[in-house]
């Protein structure tokens, strides 16, 4: 167990000095690491994490976001992260204000694909280099997204949701 | 001169777009597939989902942490007790509580039981979709002792909201223990007489070996996971890699397959039917005596009789109900294998007694995508044995 840590503060020490600077804060809480990272070094970072032989993070577990209103930047993109050789997680945090992209992981990880989708669907965040970017679980004419923290949990108003909020 | 194009025109395939679902019988719920053909070959599929989405995640935001049990049974419904362990261990993780032993032991016997209920369904409906309609009887019977298991176990049979926040809710007793014994001694042989059906039979062959095709490199790069995953030879399994509760004192073996086609998805699904019973058998053996609740008041309510008879068990009970508890700051993330493959729930707490975000991993979504890459250069009818193999089950998927 203190072996493991050591070698988890080996590694985070390690990606540390290769992304000085652009390494906002490195959090461990309850054992899951999570890196917060500028988000014009998200891309060059996950391809780090990919290739990197102590790292080998091969498998991308997920893509989501956070809403954080109304604190400015507003959303958190969290890319999830599994190494399959190397049997660790770590996550990588962006930050991204409102209106603001950010960048797809399917070309390091095709399996970005549909989480990403998701986030865009339910939260209005575009990934910057996604092949189809789209909605995928609403309709393509939905107004809104549902999943952000100023979208009323009945929806709103209208022929079919007679028990929704009226829209301002 | 005329009449020729005309027949040449006759004659000549052209491209046709079909929609498949979103009722569908070989659909699996409501999947809705568009496919464009070539002929019989598909040259591109595209699915397209959502027609169950119920906005999981959002009713998650404005629910008290243990109110939302009873959601995750509604995920992979053909599996609940592995949706419950996936959600209680994230909020488990958070409190940084310990469940005891027996609930340890009880909560793996439910989770492999539910393992078996849902396999068995995929492995019968796989089939119903080829043709072979005697198999889904076989197995929809065996999966009835498994229901039955489960009504012994929490009055429930589908939706069970069984495990609780720091345990379980009743205990696993004498007459559960007697009928899972039945089924280890049962469901050996009728897994064996689904094998000398299907395995050796020549339609089963045709139909399954050496269609879908996912290498392994394809498959880890597409984020696929459970059986499917294994199917191509890559040998994770979080029971093993990152052993939760009491996986890493069980002793069973992670099945892979070698071809990555459907009819090793198949293969591996029967084997970790039978590994799973090892692992019950296991756990019935060393079950352990003791409380099956955590002992913190705040976050497991009074034994329900005591709430009749106890002015403070029902002050209590009504504090835990209208209150529930509070959390602490922090993101986590705890993930399960479930049937389908890893079952994640991704927690975002602000302290208070509702999370502030709450995201499901959910293994059929995300195996679901690799459908369109496989599927491309293949006959039509080979799409619904690709889509059998990767078992997906729209409570999950949808969300």
């Amino acid at each position: 167990m203190i072996r493991a840590e050591r070698k988890q503060q080996d590694l985070l020490a390690k990606l540390r000095d290769s992304f000085s600077g652009f390494i906002l804060d490195v959090v461990v809480f309850k054992g899951d690491v999570t890196v917060i990272v500028e988000k014009k070094a998200v891309l060059s970072l996950c391809e780090y994490l990919r290739d990197d032989p102590d790292f080998r993070m091969d498998f991308i577990v997920d893509v989501l976001a956070v809403d954080h209103m109304p604190r400015s930047p507003r959303f958190d993109v969290i890319y999830s992260l599994y190494s399959i050789p190397k049997k660790h997680r770590i996550r990588v945090k962006t930050r991204v204000a409102e209106g603001e992209s950010a960048p797809s992981a399917t070309a390091i990880w095709p399996g970005a694909d549909w989480p990403e989708r998701e986030a865009y669907d339910m939260f209005g965040i575009v990934f910057d280099g996604h092949p189809d970017m789209s909605r995928i679980y609403l309709p393509d004419d939905w107004e809104g997204f549902p999943l952000r923290k100023d979208y009323p949990l009945r929806g709103y108003k209208d022929r079919y949701n007679p028990y929704g909020e009226e829209k301002e | 001169m005329m009449e020729d194009n005309n027949e040449k025109d006759l004659l000549a395939t052209r491209e046709l777009t079909l929609h498949l679902g979103p009722q569908h019988p070989s659909s699996h719920g409501v999947l809705h597939l568009i496919v464009d053909l070539q002929g019989e070959m598909v040259t591109n599929c595209r699915p397209d989902i959502g027609y169950l989405h119920r906005g999981t995640e959002k009713i998650a935001e404005n629910l008290l942490y243990h109110q939302f049990v009873p959601y995750t049974d509604r995920l992979d419904y053909m599996c609940a007790m592995s949706n419950n362990l996936a959600y209680v261990s994230a909020v488990e993780k958070l409190l940084e509580i310990e469940v005891p032993e027996r609930a340890q032991y009880i909560r793996v016997i439910a989770a492999e039981l539910s393992r078996i209920a849902g396999h068995l369904i995929s492995v019968g409906a796989w089939a119903v979709d080829l043709g072979a309609m005697s198999i889904l009887l076989y197995a929809v019977r065996e999966r009835e002792m498994l229901l039955d298991i489960f009504e012994k176990l929490c009055g429930a049979r589908m939706t069970h909201s069984y495990l609780r926040v720091g345990g379980v809710r009743y205990d696993f007793n004498k007459v559960c223990r007697e009928a899972c014994e039945e089924l280890l001694r049962v469901l050996p042989g009728r897994v064996d007489e689904y094998e000398s059906i299907l395995t050796g039979n020549r339609i089963w062959l045709d139909r399954n070996r050496g269609v879908g095709y996912i290498s392994p490199e394809l498959a880890v790069s597409m984020g696929l996971s459970g059986p499917a995953l294994r199917a191509s030879g890559v040998k994770w399994d979080i029971r093993r890699d990152e052993p939760y509760l009491v996986y890493d004192r069980l002793d069973f073996e992670v099945a892979t397959g070698e071809s990555g086609d459907c009819f090793d998805r198949y293969i591996v699904r029967l084997v970790e039917i039978r590994q799973s019973l090892r692992i019950i058998e296991q756990c019935l053996a060393e079950l352990p005596d003791g409380p099956i609740n955590i002992d913190i008041p705040e976050i497991v309510p009074p034994p329900k009789q005591d709430v009749y008879k106890n002015m403070e068990n029902l002050i209590h009970h009504f504090k835990y109900v209208s209150h529930g508890f509070k959390v602490p700051e922090g993101e986590v993330y705890s993930a399960v294998e479930a049937p389908k493959g890893e079952l994640g729930v991704f927690i975002v707490s602000d302290g208070s007694e509702r999370p502030y975000r709450l995201k499901i991993r959910a293994p059929s979504f995300m195996n679901l995508q690799t459908l369109g890459r496989v599927v491309k250069g293949l006959y039509l009818a080979d799409v619904i044995a690709v889509l059998s193999s990767l078992d997906p089950v729209f409570g999950e998927c949808d969300k």
